[in-house]
């Protein structure tokens, strides 16, 4: 029964979907991101309290959700490879991770940029910018994990592994805003009820969080072909696919 | 040694390290009383093949079966039935011999402290006994290592060229150890660069690069 | 099976303290260091005793932090060096077993000892005595989530040749969290504050610790003895 996931799972057949997958996630993010900038920079209203200054939000909370969705890929697929040895899981951890930690990074520098006009600083000690400063730490560690064995089937284990245990972490970022006192606002999107922004900033921030996720998307299809033609480098089909 | 006989089955079993595909296809049985000498140049995959079999190593295809069941379900009571030798005889250079052989032999079965006296006195390394491992020469090293193997009573001797370091009188021990334990009904795999001459028959495989 | 699950863990542990204190050396390396670490911190900043009060917490806990992570890449290594790891893997014990075993004794012989010191240290670092009970409680408990932690990172760094500087990369992101909480609550219990929450958050971390990283070490280490 199981077989047709395998099918699907298979070095192949992942190559040429993600070769086929990658341009329309690619255009549609253009499309989304494009349109998410020219609304949300331009057009939406200017903040009561933070005047043209809160539009950083654009940037900053995309990436910062992008950081959180990426290492949560990173971990579930690592995970999927080492219970079900499903070895294109380990490709998908590997191609995820960089992006993930870009992302994280991207989500510090805004936010610190945006820090200190709402503020008065560029960085605080709160639990939300710790916790996702851990993260970026946790993403180090499983990059260099990776890169540190000469062999690389035991890094791609001993590198799912660490991405398993450190994704305790995603909801601590998460729900650190409503656990402690934190300097950082409280969540932008509820999952049910109305959410607390009005409609002319919150669309342009759900096209700016769509176009990222395909971004994300259409970056990691390229990544992970890239991987799965390391890993699977002997392989019969991967003469054939390379060939001119 | 219980009277049940066992058999040891390796089914095509294949182990890529990084690119290269150092075990390809390997198949075999063994069965109670017989030893399977594996022999071949360097670099051929015999410490890949043994660490197999033991079940430290996880191959790609194939399977290792114990009295018909596939090790991986029978972990510790597959364990339980085996004694592995690797190149180095695994000793703590701080306990003595028989603190060693206290601590690891322990943890299968509960043995008399008596008994390991005895198990090396009977290798030849009586005197030993109160010795840190790091003060015995290498072949003393490896007749404590030989005693370990005795008094854990298992049924499958795994030994990775167990005659590295021993001495004529030594090589002759292990010989004997090897007849008793095949006499008795044990099984037994050993990796060596030498002939084994016994007065059982021997099963023999070659690995190829 | 002959020898259960608690039996094995009493012989292991046993071997790990012989082997520990055969080597006092080793021993008392990483307590030396945990002295030479927070004597620092005072000739660094400054030896004001007012400012020093305010900074005891912090200094103390990076301190206690540093010299485990520093005994902690030996956990596996030593017996993963002379094969002896190979024959534990064997021995018809699972391996959590033997993670729990190893594990608790490289707390005894490492954190312990620090609980032990640190009045000491705090009477150095200007920390009144009032909080000293809170502060061990909260180290006690501290150490041994990072030997819980520090198991999983040296499960995965044992077969690497420069493995420490790694070992810490991926153990100290892990244990912030019980950072934070640890010193807070040494901190609040000088203040005079109930330090109760911090300490049952840092409770709490350490049973959750407890109850994963075996789990979490032994699938390190069977990726690791392949």
């Amino acid at each position: 029964m199981w077989t047709w996931f395998y099918r699907l799972a298979s070095p192949p057949h992942v190559y040429r979907t993600a070769a086929a997958l990658a341009p329309w996630f690619l255009a549609l993010a253009a499309a989304m991101i494009g349109y998410g900038l020219i609304d949300g920079l331009v057009f939406a209203p200017p903040d009561y309290q933070q005047g043209d200054a809160f539009r950083i939000i654009y940037v900053h909370a995309p990436s910062a959700w992008l950081s959180l969705f990426a290492y949560t890929t990173m971990a579930v697929a690592g995970a999927i490879a080492l219970i079900w040895r499903i070895k294109v899981g380990f490709a998908v951890a590997a191609a995820a991770a960089p992006i993930g930690a870009s992302f994280t990074l991207a989500a510090l520098v805004t936010g610190s940029l945006w820090g200190r006009p709402m503020w008065g600083t560029y960085w605080a000690w709160d639990p939300r910018l710790t916790s996702e400063l851990i993260l970026l730490f946790l993403y180090f560690g499983v990059i260099s994990l990776r890169k540190a064995f000469e062999d690389p089937a035991r890094g791609d284990r001993a590198a799912a592994l660490l991405g398993v245990v450190g994704v305790i972490n995603v909801p601590i970022v998460h729900f650190s805003v409503t656990w402690w006192n934190s300097l950082h606002q409280g969540a932008t999107l509820a999952k049910f009820g109305k959410p607390t922004m009005p409609g002319s900033m919150l669309w342009p921030l759900l096209a700016m969080l769509l176009g990222y996720m395909c971004f994300f998307g259409g970056v990691l299809c390229m990544r992970l072909r890239g991987e799965v033609l390391d890993r699977e480098r002997q392989a019969v089909w991967v003469r054939e696919a390379l060939a001119p | 040694m219980n009277g049940a006989p066992r058999s040891l089955s390796i089914e095509d079993i294949h182990v890529w390290r990084g690119d290269r595909h150092v075990l390809r296809g390997v198949s075999f049985g063994v069965e109670s009383g017989q030893l399977m000498h594996i022999w071949g140049a360097n670099g051929t995959g015999k410490t890949t093949l043994l660490r197999v079999v033991c079940g430290l190593l996880r191959p790609e295809q194939g399977r290792v079966a114990w009295s018909g069941q596939a090790i991986d379900g029978v972990r510790a009571e597959y364990q339980a039935a085996l004694a592995y030798v690797s190149h180095e005889p695994a000793l703590k250079a701080d306990l003595t011999a028989l603190e060693n052989l206290r601590y690891s032999v322990g943890l299968k079965r509960r043995v008399p402290e008596a008994e390991l006296r005895a198990t090396l006195e009977h290798c030849g390394v009586g005197a030993c006994a109160e010795l840190p491992a790091r003060v015995l020469s290498a072949g003393q090293r490896r007749r404590v290592a030989m005693a370990r193997v005795l008094a854990m009573r298992a049924l499958l001797w795994l030994l990775d060229e167990p005659f590295t370091n021993l001495d004529a009188a030594g090589s002759a021990l292990l010989l004997r150890m090897l007849e008793e334990h095949t006499g008795q009904g044990g099984l037994a795999l050993v990796v060596a660069h030498r002939e084994l001459d016994l007065q059982r028959p021997i099963l023999r495989m070659e690995l190829c690069a | 099976m002959n020898v259960g699950a608690w039996r094995a863990m009493r012989l292991i542990l046993q071997r790990e303290l012989c082997l520990s204190f055969r080597r006092p050396d080793q021993l008392l390396q990483p307590l030396v260091f945990f002295l030479i670490v927070t004597t620092l911190f005072p000739l660094a900043l400054s030896p004001q005793l007012s400012l020093l009060r305010d900074m005891a917490p912090g200094v103390l806990w990076v301190a206690a932090l540093l010299s485990s992570l520093l005994s902690l890449e030996a956990l596996f290594k030593v017996d993963a060096d002379d094969g002896t790891l190979e024959q534990l893997a064997l021995s018809a014990q699972p391996l959590y077993v033997i993670v729990i075993a190893k594990t608790m004794a490289h707390w005894l012989v490492s954190g312990v000892a620090l609980v032990v010191m640190s009045p000491l240290v705090a009477t150095a670092l200007a920390i009144p005595v009032h909080a000293f009970a809170t502060m061990m409680a909260s180290l006690a408990l501290g150490t041994l989530t990072l030997s819980w932690l520090g198991s999983i990172g040296a499960g995965l760094t044992v077969g690497l040749r420069r493995g420490g500087v790694l070992l810490s990369l991926i153990v100290l992101p892990l244990a912030m969290p019980m950072l934070i909480f640890g010193a807070s609550a040494t901190d609040r219990a000088i203040g005079g504050e109930s330090p109760a929450g911090a300490l049952y958050f840092l409770a709490a971390l350490c049973v959750f610790t407890s109850s994963l990283a075996p789990l979490a070490a032994s699938a390190a280490l069977r990726i690791t003895l392949e």
